[in-house]
């Protein structure tokens, strides 16, 4: 049953990243890149981290993705605006990726999958647990993320201005 | 507590890393046959998402913390990078009226 639903997931996320990659329209592209960030989403939820299922929807699949569509309708692009890309690159690019999907999944083959046998206590991805760890041993990169924000915000804005 | 996630029994941990390492494969093919600057854009986050899904999968299945935290982090680097990043394709549009990336090969105004 557990394995059934992971295989639907897995299924939705990969089909909708396939159509986001080959997509000709921009906004469709988009609008499945959304599909495949709320596939990951159920996943995190399907692996006990609540929290970071919570913070996909919100951060990525809601201000990130919406970011993005505001953009790209405020751009106003042509269908016909993406210059036809001749063979021999393309397939230059299908030919190195599938080399480097080869090469990571090599790189896992000889894992030991003894290591992460038996019962996992499954509660530490709640809320609770993980906001103890963030306030205790991480509260200083978690100020300089705050720092971080603040100053791609402002950079954003300087960037965004008309008269540079 | 101490219960027991009956998906992390019945899933084994071979499975997040094939789909994570295809999402990634997937995210540099777009780079790689794209023009369109915010697809591009577009593909940078999907390969942090399969990355961020396999950190997620090894603190879940190894029942350590840590790692979510490093993936908490991850989506907040995102955040200010797409901030960033959507702010220089805006300009580069008001400049040339075009996102195609093979325009912009000569960084000049």
């Amino acid at each position: 049953m557990e394995q059934i639903i992971f295989f639907f997931v897995a299924f939705l996320a990969l089909a909708s990243g396939f159509y986001f990659v080959f997509a000709r329209n921009a906004i469709y592209s988009i609008l499945s890149l959304i599909v495949t960030f709320f596939s990951i989403a159920a996943l995190y939820i399907l692996l006990n981290a609540q929290f970071l299922g919570i913070v996909q929807i919100i951060v990525y699949a809601g201000a990130i993705m919406v970011l993005f569509l505001y953009i790209l309708m405020m751009l106003n692009l042509n269908k016909e605006d993406e210059s036809k890309k001749k063979n021999l690159p393309k397939f230059i690019g299908v030919f190195s990726a599938g080399l480097l999907l080869v090469g990571i999944l090599g790189a896992f083959k000889g894992l030991n999958q003894k290591t992460f046998a038996g019962n996992i206590d499954s509660s530490v991805g709640l809320t609770k647990n993980l906001g103890r760890l963030l306030f205790n041993e991480y509260v200083l990169p978690f100020e300089l993320a705050s720092i971080l924000i603040l100053a791609g915000i402002v950079g954003a804005v300087l960037i965004g201005k008309k008269d540079l | 507590m101490g219960e027991v996630n009956t998906f992390i029994q019945a899933v084994p941990l071979e499975y997040f890393i094939i789909l994570s390492s295809v999402l990634f494969s997937l995210g540099v093919l777009g780079v790689l046959i794209r023009k369109n600057a915010i697809i591009i854009l577009g593909c940078v986050e999907l390969m942090l998402n399969s990355v961020n899904l396999l950190l997620a999968a090894f603190s879940s299945y190894k029942g350590d913390g840590n790692g979510q935290i490093l993936v908490f982090f991850i989506m907040v680097v995102a955040a200010a990078e797409v901030a960033v990043g959507l702010a220089i394709i805006a300009m580069l549009y008001r400049n040339t009226k075009s996102v195609d990336i093979s325009i912009f090969n000569k960084l000049r105004g």
